[in-house]
């Protein structure tokens, strides 16, 4: 059979520029971690608190996920079609665009130029440069689609186109806002609807951002990994629709005892309950497909990144309905628990999922094998431990913040000031520094180890960048 | 079939994604906002407050401090009423925040005196121990741009005056970012709904017990020194070497309730006990 050209290139691109946001991510990171522990680490007006940790979301959900998603999108596209890209050129634009994007958002977040919503962030003209950003993108993955050959489409492009459309819904209402200058903008909408419409963005970034893509991608590398085939093709159909049809419900769980109307509130609240099964369906579905395998979790370093990654979704996608419920939100909501839960989202099931995913590429795209399994195995564990330190020390620091908020005395009056809940919380911030340095270390090991692979070192057993596994 | 079909795919992952989208998104537009949910209290900002929302939104403060005050008792007590819809109706973008790094700050308005404020933002470790919110010095050096002011009134369609675009001249980014603050939450009267009123006599609990001054020592130092002085000489606040000659009772419901159009809060929420620990402590006098 004649082989397709497929572009590599691009992917290889994509692939470096993500992992160096995705560091300027972490360093930013662990940088405001510190600045919680001592406040003489901002440096007013421009690196303080306040801007870099919109920089910091902003660089590690576009920058770093979004860009690896560019990339393995841009690659399974190719071979799930048995395509080459429907436009190259359109491909190179995209990437141009994409780091020009980064690199506004990010001096314009450090000039304080805001619109202040979560995770949109970025003022009016670096809208516009996204939306043209994901129109090309989207049409170059749908016109590849279009272009197929072969008749059937594997449950990772409908992850995929999934994506491309509700990011483009979602983004295009949120960024709705009347312009004043350049860099200033209000809201098109007003407080209550402003936090609903916010919200349903914000929740269902997580939905098509960190969500449906990395499924996209652990549906395919997990059996290209492993070599054996995903357990049920109907149990991903149903998952795959009930997940895309219930998420959109569930925004204003973030909103719970807020002003929002109570109505809006408790089908958010029932909804995200809801959202276990399909959630838990892509779960099951990677775990019964390593049935009779599980000896490669020792064995093959890509499995250990994999059904990690999956495990971490699991436990996020049953936490998080917990806390949509009312009265745990009452408890828990504004406290240090949600960065924990947060975290292990983004650091144990997205970066996971990724790092796994950019293993897998890495011969593909450098054409010789990786440099050193072993370091891959360091990384893995340096991630993992940090991942999990974090996670677990911000929990607790949670419930006990949470506690102090809610206790009271007999007559009525507060046990505790503000104050007096904020300063037990020092230890438990100096807890996390140190576990996202630990984290960032993981991640430093791991580029070095591509750095590594790509530049050949070694004598290295090469392979020609377009053979296939 | 679909799976055979990309258009198709394409249409029905759209459908599915629109469902949730026009019920819990689009849906509330018609309630939200609407007359129903209207107070007559509440009015736009005025230019030099909209600028210091702006420094908020500019220096990311809703990325540590909230402005939603939940119905629940602890967080009523702490914060003061809940927030309620029609408060809101001006707040273009929304900045009700996640995270509460910071204390909330939906009814800081009144809470306390602007010179407070000041020497807070210019370093807030001085007036609160244990902060850790960064200092906000550098507004002062910042003019406000009053044509800048008045096009983003016409944008919003508000009401204003030349005079109030005129007194923007002079005025920095703290002195709109502090008139910001002592807005927000107080345009319904929240503060005097909640006032308790005292009725009887109140006995002194702990009256002639020293070791009730020490305590109430320890209180004064943690809750009244930043604004009186360590050794009640006074700052912010007035003198209150003779603050004793007031009444017990006069004395307790002046703590307790404060004097917010003089810039004094009420201390209801850390408990009656400690109120009345202050109190003796006042009565004796002495800081040592």
């Amino acid at each position: 059979m004649e082989k397709p050209a497929y572009n590599y290139d691009i992917v290889k691109s994509f692939v470096t520029w993500s992992i160096i946001w995705g560091v300027v991510a972490m360093l930013v990171g662990v940088l405001i971690s510190f600045q919680l522990v001592d406040p003489r680490l901002n440096l007013p007006p421009w690196l303080t608190y306040g801007r870099l940790r919109p920089l910091h979301t902003n660089a590690g959900i576009f920058g770093w996920a979004v860009g690896s998603f560019f990339a393995l999108f841009l690659y399974m596209v190719q071979r799930l079609c048995r395509q080459p890209l429907w436009s190259n050129g359109l491909a190179k634009f995209q990437l141009y665009l994409f780091n020009a994007t980064i690199i506004a958002a990010a001096v314009t977040l450090l000039l304080g130029y805001s619109q202040s919503k979560e995770y949109h962030e970025l003022e009016w003209p670096i809208d516009l440069m996204i939306v043209v950003l994901w129109v090309i993108f989207a049409l170059n993955v749908v016109m590849t689609i279009f272009k197929r050959k072969d008749e059937g489409m594997y449950v990772s492009i409908w992850f995929m186109v999934a994506s491309l459309i509700g990011v483009a819904i979602l983004f295009l209402v949120n960024a709705a806002a009347v312009p004043v200058t350049l860099f200033k903008s209000y809201s098109a909408f007003a407080g209550t609807n402003d936090a609903n419409v916010q919200w349903w963005f914000g929740h269902n970034a997580v939905a098509m951002v960190l969500t449906a893509p990395p499924l996209a991608v652990f549906y395919y590398f997990l059996p290209k990994s492993t070599g054996v085939p995903i357990y049920s093709h109907r149990l991903s159909i149903i998952a795959f629709w009930s997940l895309i049809f219930m998420y959109l419900w569930t925004g204003a769980h973030h909103l719970l005892w807020t002003p929002v109307p109570d109505w809006v509130q408790t089908l958010a609240m029932a909804f995200s309950i809801m959202l276990i099964a399909p959630s838990w369906g892509s779960v099951l579905n990677g775990y019964l497909s390593m049935n009779g395998q599980w000896h490669q979790m020792r064995e093959n370093y890509l499995a250990k990144f994999f059904i990690l990654a999956i495990t971490f979704y699991g436990l996020q996608t049953l936490q998080g309905p917990l806390q949509a419920v009312r009265s745990f939100s009452a408890f828990i909501h504004y406290s240090e628990w949600i960065p924990g839960h947060v975290h292990m989202g983004t650091m144990g099931w997205v970066s996971m999922v990724l790092f796994g995913a950019i293993y897998y590429l890495a011969p593909r795209i450098y054409g010789r094998e990786l440099y050193s399994v072993p370091l891959a195995n360091l990384h893995f564990w340096l991630v993992l431990i940090g991942q999990l330190i974090y996670s677990v020390s911000m929990w607790i620091a949670g419930v006990l913040q949470a506690a102090m908020w809610h206790s009271m005395e007999a007559d009525g009056s507060l046990t505790y000031t503000f104050v007096e809940a904020l300063k037990e919380m020092y230890p438990y911030w100096w807890i996390r520094g140190l576990s996202g340095t630990l984290y960032l270390a993981g991640v430093l090991v791991f580029i070095y180890n591509l750095y590594a692979t790509a530049r050949g070192s070694r004598e290295q057993a090469t392979r020609p960048a377009t053979q296939n596994a | 079939m679909w799976e055979k079909k990309p258009a198709l795919l394409l249409i029905l992952a759209t459908a599915a994604i629109l469902a949730g989208t026009i019920v819990t998104m689009a849906l509330p537009f018609a309630w939200v906002n609407t007359e129903s949910d209207r107070i007559a209290s509440v009015k736009p900002y005025t230019p030099l407050e909209l600028a210091g929302r702006d420094v908020y939104i500019r220096e990311g403060c809703n990325n540590c401090h909230t402005q939603t005050v939940r119905p629940l008792v602890a967080e009523v007590v702490r914060y003061g009423d809940y927030s309620k819809s029609g408060e809101f109706v001006y707040d273009r973008p929304h900045l009700w925040g996640s995270r509460r790094t910071g204390p909330d700050l939906a009814r800081v308005g009144g809470k306390y005196p602007d010179d407070w404020h000041y020497q807070h933002m210019d370093n807030p470790a001085a007036m609160v121990r244990h902060s850790n919110m960064p200092a906000y010095a550098f507004l002062r050096q910042n003019p406000l741009d009053p044509a800048l002011a008045e096009k983003k009134m016409k944008v919003l369609g508000w009401p204003y005056s030349q005079e109030q675009i005129a007194a923007l001249n002079g005025k920095t980014e703290m002195d709109a970012m502090v008139a910001y603050l002592q807005k927000l939450g107080s345009d319904i009267p929240w503060r005097e709904a909640g006032k308790i009123e005292m009725a009887g006599a109140l006995a002194n609990p702990f009256a002639g017990d020293k070791a009730a001054v020490a305590a109430g020592r320890q209180l004064y130092l943690d809750n009244c020194a930043v604004c009186h002085g360590k050794d009640l000489g006074g700052g912010i606040g007035p003198d209150l070497t003779q603050a004793g000659a007031m009444g017990d009772a006069d004395l307790f419901g002046l703590l307790n309730n404060g004097r917010p159009e003089n810039g004094m809060p009420g201390f209801a929420a850390i408990g009656q006990a400690k109120i009345w620990k202050i109190v003796n402590f006042l009565k004796a006098g002495k800081v040592s």
